[in-house]
């Protein structure tokens, strides 16, 4: 228990820990002591000075250490004849703090009255203009009149690029070093710092490109001025001019609670229009951070049919029609009606020979409604991802009560075949404060990642062995020992492992986070199996921080291995041998034409296609139905530490398009106008779902009215969703540090959390566990070729996929397609770095002796590397490439 | 009261070379008894009977905070490890230029006392960070650290002892900041020049977040005579707070500027007059840097010109002993003027990692500049009095504290230059 100090501030009497110190205590007690260096996530610097206050400290007698006491029996105080800066100084008993004297005052009047001689007071033109630090305590504190000469003043560059995300204008910037801080502090990635000295001191990045930190956009979010803005939101718009609603990031599993701003605007025919997303508090997911993907990543949801890129949303149903026997006919615009009627009917007659596949960016609500769907017809419901072993994660996964946030000395955390800072940021971020605050991080890994330097342990395995190493630290602790493949006994027999799983074994609690690094939908399986086998075996099942926990490739794939999802090994047969699909926010045919086999998923197939977009998959369906993105709804995603989470309508659904009208007015801004039926616009995919549905069966216990009643259904269904109500889940707590309100100056512009908290989901305990299901099995390995490279799919957070592309600004980032070549392989195939290579698939079973090489082949650019085997390429996932398990392929440089 | 006590085979404890030539020759300096008292603590006394002595000696820190050594050292803490010694020899302070001559002309002196301390400290790695331009003076340092090693001196298990110790030179890059001991160490640790945060202070926290401790290069100059000689020896000069001898700078309007070589508690007077010949040109004095330019100036007064140099009477005088650099003002100087300079100085050097001396320094630099080439009004200088109260006990370091010390006292004990300025302004 934490030693309580009692102390006064302003005349409150406050007990805080020891070690507190002035600022926070007074914070926790509402009563304001500006800042602008000072953050509540980060260590004190003392530097702008703003937090002036006057301490009296309890006089003690040194002969007999009791406090002097006066006449009237209270103890004698002594005040320190300077002004303190409370931020740096911790509280103690007895301590009188006074902040609202004159001289405190004065002392912050001072100190605001230095900051504005260099400061440029372009607020009228600044982005941070209306949710500023600065102006707010000048406001607040500052005299109001400017004894500086104005020519006297010094001129500095206003339009820095510290590269294409973040801006820096150096005249508004004062130095208050909070984002140099987060950079090394927070985040390890000192990429920016200060350079030069006095009043030249300016912020510089060392990267290239510039600024090269996915968690960049953080900045300027805790820059209390105007200095540093993201690209994409600068110029963009005033913030009293926005509406904000929460939301929950649908990039990976973290589920990073979000708000987005909206306006309306007269340049898209007065639609609301997304601004920025922004960070929204909540401590047990992502704190007050977001990566720069959540950040700058929403376009492809905010597009419109209006659209003019590639990114054209789909506004109405489409049905083929005019098809022949020679020709494949067209799809044309159609009503709801008519398109539900020819996919209903075409579904019963299906029957069990319907195969639902959804992918995992859909909402439980969705997900939950497309198993009742093929529950009523006896068909199959797939998630499409190459990562599986979500069903145990449901079984030993975490369950409520956990938080990486309050882990530390005494547990431990293994990450195996996962390179979180690309699959996702943020809970390398929680993972690495973790170990920083003590718990045992082991990293189990074919190649090194960026997590490897806060581990404690650190181990490789051979690429394709992932599974064995796992079961290795399983033998290290048990009698009974599985047999190894021969190219993991030099790592079983390594001390560090020994020493590792020990330490796994002895933690108070213990979580394993698996990921899809370098493996597929088998070996995923199979690892999860044996992590899974690890954690029963060292009792780290059923209790709060522990458990397996999946790094999905999707923000609601937990959600659709909560409601029962199956994953298909062979896709492309199952797809081949259905009677009809249902193909829901997913485009195998995009990513990878071999799903089509000879003649577009078996040939007879009806085929039905829902999204965002007209994928190439919805090119070649029978009906295309137009789907409403996330913000223009409302819904749960389940986060992979199993937390329910709401996430709101943030802008009205997109219409079709809007006949415009010439406007009466001389600025020629289009009139709005009613759009078309309603009922010709996207709807939500539940809802969609359901009315389908419910044609094929009018008794069918299934709802299209709202997501808050689907998922009130769901609850009272699916066991682990019985403690919840749709209402609960937006259920929010006081969060310490205090962010948003009007206390901007304090925690930066992330929004305080009043849309929901979220809950985290019981564990299934209906199904028995399957952990001893490896027992005695050989396990599975793969063997190098003789000749030949294997491609080992990786993430990377910036990829090409549909979800991100829309976003522009991060076209740099993201880069062409490429692959990463072993130096002693690319000198045999005379291939050097940077060259145009020719890569082709040779056989999509890894292990056929008789290899066909009559594969696809992609144009890709090679980059090479020292660190990798030989034989080994590496292969980014959602690049356009199709690998998405490990692969032999040729490669060929191009002529 | 001036000199030291008799007996003494020369007069000189700290610029022994003034007394023997080729000091910076090691058989010279080991013929006059140079090593023995760095054999003698490691032979034969403990580390923490090292340190009694130089807490007995009562000497204090040279480089201007006058913080007693001895007590310095012992705040080492003991259960943090490895510890570190670190010789400020990053002398920046204008009018301030004694340790260049200790290091030029007694290096061995120097490099003897910090071994000695660091030995009491338990520490087997010292420093020496030097300013930028010292380049010459830290080649020299190299080939002397170079020759202590050849002679056993220097290196691992020192006379037989499991002691050992290595020292090496750390040029900065010119820095004034860099002259502040946690700034000072920052720079070593290859950050940026600014100053940290204190507490913690560097005996718990220092070079490379390790118990340091920072001394100035005649602090530790002062140690070999003090360990070789006792305490009690070291006592009998100086007055009873401020033992031992100093270096004084002596710079400015003066006939013989150089560093003097006296007992702390000289008078101002004994120093400008008899040692440095007065003031030349028929001129008479009117004011007294005795820090550098961070002095306060002092109106040299006969009360002024009385006044013994120690840590306790200058500070009764309104002004501050510092690195006891004295820059003599004759009343040819225009207070303005000299203040433009000092304000400047500070502008250039501030670090810019806090508001008030970041802002308030480049401030006071356009006012000064406006004042001294009489383009002000009085205004300006009651102006240049407030920007420069409102620094005052609101900076993370003492550089910007230091700063305003010549602006105010200027205003204040000068006024009449400044209406002379202001009236210039008047006639343009």
């Amino acid at each position: 228990m934490t030693k309580l100090v009692t102390l006064t501030i302003d005349g409150m009497q406050v007990s805080v820990p020891e070690g507190t110190l002035v600022v926070d205590a007074a914070k926790k007690i509402g009563i304001e002591i500006p800042v602008f260096c000072y953050h509540p996530k980060m260590e004190p610097v003392g530097m702008c000075r703003m937090c002036l206050v006057e301490i009296g400290r309890p006089v003690i007698d040194r002969s007999t250490g009791q406090p002097v006491l006066e006449d009237d029996g209270s103890p004698k105080i002594q005040f320190s004849p300077n002004l303190e800066t409370a931020c740096t100084t911790p509280v103690g008993a007895g301590m009188v703090v006074l902040g609202a004297t004159e001289k405190a005052r004065s002392g912050r009047e001072d100190i605001i009255e230095f900051l504005l001689t260099s400061h440029p007071l372009d607020c009228p033109i600044c982005d941070k203009g209306g949710e500023c630090p600065l102006q707010n305590l000048t406001i607040k504190y500052g005299s109001g009149q400017s004894r500086y000469l104005y020519d006297e003043k010094k001129h500095f560059v206003k339009h820095v690029s510290l590269g294409e995300l973040i801006f820096l204008d150096r005249e508004r910037c004062i130095q208050c070093g909070r984002c140099v801080r987060f950079q090394s502090e927070i985040v390890d990635d000192p990429v920016i710092g200060f350079f030069h000295r006095g009043r030249a001191l300016e912020i510089v990045t060392y990267s290239n490109p510039g600024f090269d930190s996915y968690f960049s956009g953080n900045t300027t979010d805790i820059c209390p001025v105007g200095a540093l803005t993201t690209a994409d939101f600068r110029f963009g718009a005033r913030p009293w001019e926005l509406n904000k609603a929460a939301s929950i990031c649908n990039h990976c599993p973290v589920g990073c609670n979000l708000t987005m701003n909206v306006r309306r605007e007269a340049a898209s025919g007065g639609d609301w229009v997304v601004k920025r997303v922004m960070p929204r508090q909540n401590e047990s997911v992502n704190e007050i951070w977001v990566c720069d993907k959540g950040r700058f990543g929403y376009h492809f949801a905010a597009s419109s049919s209006n659209d003019q890129t590639s990114f054209k949303r789909l506004s109405q149903p489409l049905v083929r029609k005019n098809a022949g026997s020679d020709h494949p006919g067209e799809l044309v615009p159609a009503s709801w009606d008519e398109a539900l009627s020819v996919v209903s009917e075409r579904f019963a007659e299906a029957g069990d020979g319907l195969l639902a596949l959804a992918g995992g960016r859909l909402a439980n609500e969705d997900l939950f409604n497309l198993k009742q769907l093929t529950t009523t017809l006896g068909g199959e419901a797939v998630l499409y991802t190459h990562m599986a072993g979500g069903e145990l994660t449901t079984q030993l996964g975490i369950q409520p009560g956990s938080d990486i946030g309050t882990m530390g000395q005494g547990d431990a955390i293994l990450v195996v075949a996962c390179d979180l800072m690309e699959e996702a940021p943020i809970w390398w971020l929680r993972v690495k404060q973790a170990a920083e605050r003590g718990s045992q991080l082991i990293i189990l890994n074919s190649r090194s990642t960026k997590l490897d330097q806060a581990a404690a342990f650190v181990l490789r395995y051979p690429f394709g062995a992932e599974t064995s190493a796992v079961l290795a630290m399983l033998n290290a602790l048990s009698e009974k020992r599985l047999r190894l493949p021969e190219a993991v006994q030099v790592l079983e027999r390594d001390p560090t492992l020994q020493a590792a799983a020990e330490v796994f074994s002895g933690a108070n609690n213990a979580l394993i986070m698996y990921g899809s690094d370098c493996i597929g939908l088998t070996e995923s399986q199979a690892l999860a199996q044996a992590c899974a086998n690890l954690l029963d075996a060292t009792g780290h099942v059923g209790r709060p921080n522990n458990g397996l926990l999946g790094v999905w490739p999707r923000a609601n794939d937990q959600g659709a291995w909560e409601l029962g999802f199956q994953t298909q090994t062979k896709l492309e047969d199952a797809l081949g041998a259905a009677a009809a699909l249902y193909i829901v926010a997913a485009d195998p045919a995009g990513d990878d034409p071999t799903y089509l086999g000879q003649s577009g998923f078996g040939g007879k197939a009806f085929v039905v296609v829902q999204d965002l977009y007209l994928t190439q998959t919805a090119r070649l369906a029978d009906v295309v139905l137009p789907a409403q993105s996330w913000i223009e709804r409302d819904g749960s995603f389940t986060s992979g530490e199993r937390r329910a989470q709401r996430f709101y309508p943030v802008i009205p659904p997109r219409t079709a398009p809007v006949s415009r009208a010439e406007s009466p007015s001389t600025n020629k801004a289009p009139l709005l106008i009613a759009g078309d039926e309603v009922m010709e616009s996207p709807l939500p995919d539940f809802a969609i779902t359901a009315m389908i549905t419910l044609r094929i069966d009018s008794e069918a216990r299934i709802t299209a009215s709202s997501a808050a009643r689907v998922f009130n259904q769901m609850a009272e269904t699916v066991p682990a969703f019985s403690d919840q109500t749709y209402l609960e889940l937006a259920q929010v707590h006081e969060q310490w540090p205090i962010v948003g309100r009007d206390d901007l100056y304090y925690g930066g512009t992330s929004y305080e959390n009043t849309g929901g908290l979220g809950m985290q989901l019981a564990l299934n305990t209906s199904d028995t566990p399957s952990t001893t299901r490896l027992a005695g099995t050989t396990v599975e390995f793969i063997r190098m070729p003789k000749l030949g490279q294997i491609a080992f799919p990786i993430a990377r957070l910036y990829d090409r996929g549909k979800t991100l592309m829309p976003s522009q600004l991060l076209h740099e980032r993201i880069g062409e397609p490429y692959i990463v070549l072993n130096v002693n392989d690319a000198e045999m195939l005379r291939i050097q770095d940077g060259d145009v290579v020719h890569m082709t698939v040779a056989n999509r079973e890894p292990d056929s002796p008789d290899r066909v090489t009559t594969g696809q082949t992609v144009v890709v650019q090679a980059r090479l590397d020292q660190e990798l085997p030989e034989r080994v390429v590496l292969v980014p996932r959602s690049f356009g490439i199709p690998i998405d398990k490990p692969t032999p392929v040729e490669i060929r440089r191009t002529e | 009261m001036s000199k030291y006590p008799a007996g003494e085979n020369n007069s000189y404890i700290l610029l022994r070379q003034r007394a023997i030539p080729d000091l910076d020759n090691l058989d010279i300096y080991r013929q006059h008894g140079g090593f023995t008292v760095l054999e003698k603590a490691i032979t034969s006394m403990k580390p923490d009977e090292v340190i009694e002595v130089v807490k007995g000696s009562g000497l204090r820190g040279r480089g201007g905070a006058g913080f007693p050594t001895g007590l310095k050292w012992s705040f080492i803490d003991k259960d943090n490890w490895p510890h570190y010694v670190v010789a400020n020899a990053d002398e920046s302070e204008p009018g301030t230029f004694k340790d260049r001559e200790i290091m030029e002309g007694n290096p061995y002196q120097f490099l003897e006392g910090i071994a000695i301390c660091a030995y009491a400290i338990q520490s087997s790695a010292a420093y020496i960070y030097l300013r930028g331009e010292f380049w010459q003076i830290s080649a020299n340092l190299d080939r002397h650290i170079e020759a202590l090693g050849v002679a056993g001196l220097l290196g691992d298990n020192l006379f037989g002892s499991d002691y050992s110790l290595h020292i090496y030179t750390h040029l900065g890059a010119g820095a004034y900041i860099c002259g502040e001991e946690t700034a000072l160490l920052e720079s070593m640790g290859g950050k940026l020049g600014q100053p940290r945060l204190r507490p913690p202070f560097p005996p718990s926290f220092g070079l490379f977040g390790k118990p340091t401790v920072v001394n100035n290069v005649e602090t530790l100059t002062n140690v070999p005579p003090i360990v070789e000689r006792g305490a009690e020896w070291y006592r009998t000069m100086g007055t009873e707070k401020s033992s031992g001898p100093k270096i004084f700078s002596l710079s400015g309007r003066v006939s013989r500027p150089g560093n003097y070589e006296l007992p702390l508690g000289t008078t101002f007077r004994e120093l400008i007059y008899e040692h440095g010949g007065g003031i030349p040109n028929g001129r008479s004095i009117k004011a007294i840097m005795a820090a550098g330019a961070s002095s306060a100036l002092i109106v040299a007064n006969d009360e002024a010109l009385d006044t013994p140099m120690d840590y306790e009477s200058v500070p009764a005088l309104g002004a501050q002993l510092g690195s006891a650099s004295v820059i003599v003002i004759d009343d040819s100087i225009s207070i303005p003027w000299l203040i433009n300079k000092t304000t400047h100085f500070f502008k250039h050097e501030s670090c810019g990692k806090c508001t008030p001396c970041r802002e308030g320094t480049y401030w006071m630099m356009h006012l000064t500049d406006r004042i001294a080439n009489a383009n002000a009004t009085q205004e300006d200088v009651a102006l240049l009095h407030a920007v420069a109260s409102q620094i005052r006990g609101k900076c993370l370091c003492a550089l910007g504290e230091f700063s305003i010390e010549p602006v105010l006292s200027g205003i204040e004990r000068f006024k009449a230059d400044f209406d002379t300025a202001v009236s210039e302004t008047n006639n343009n």
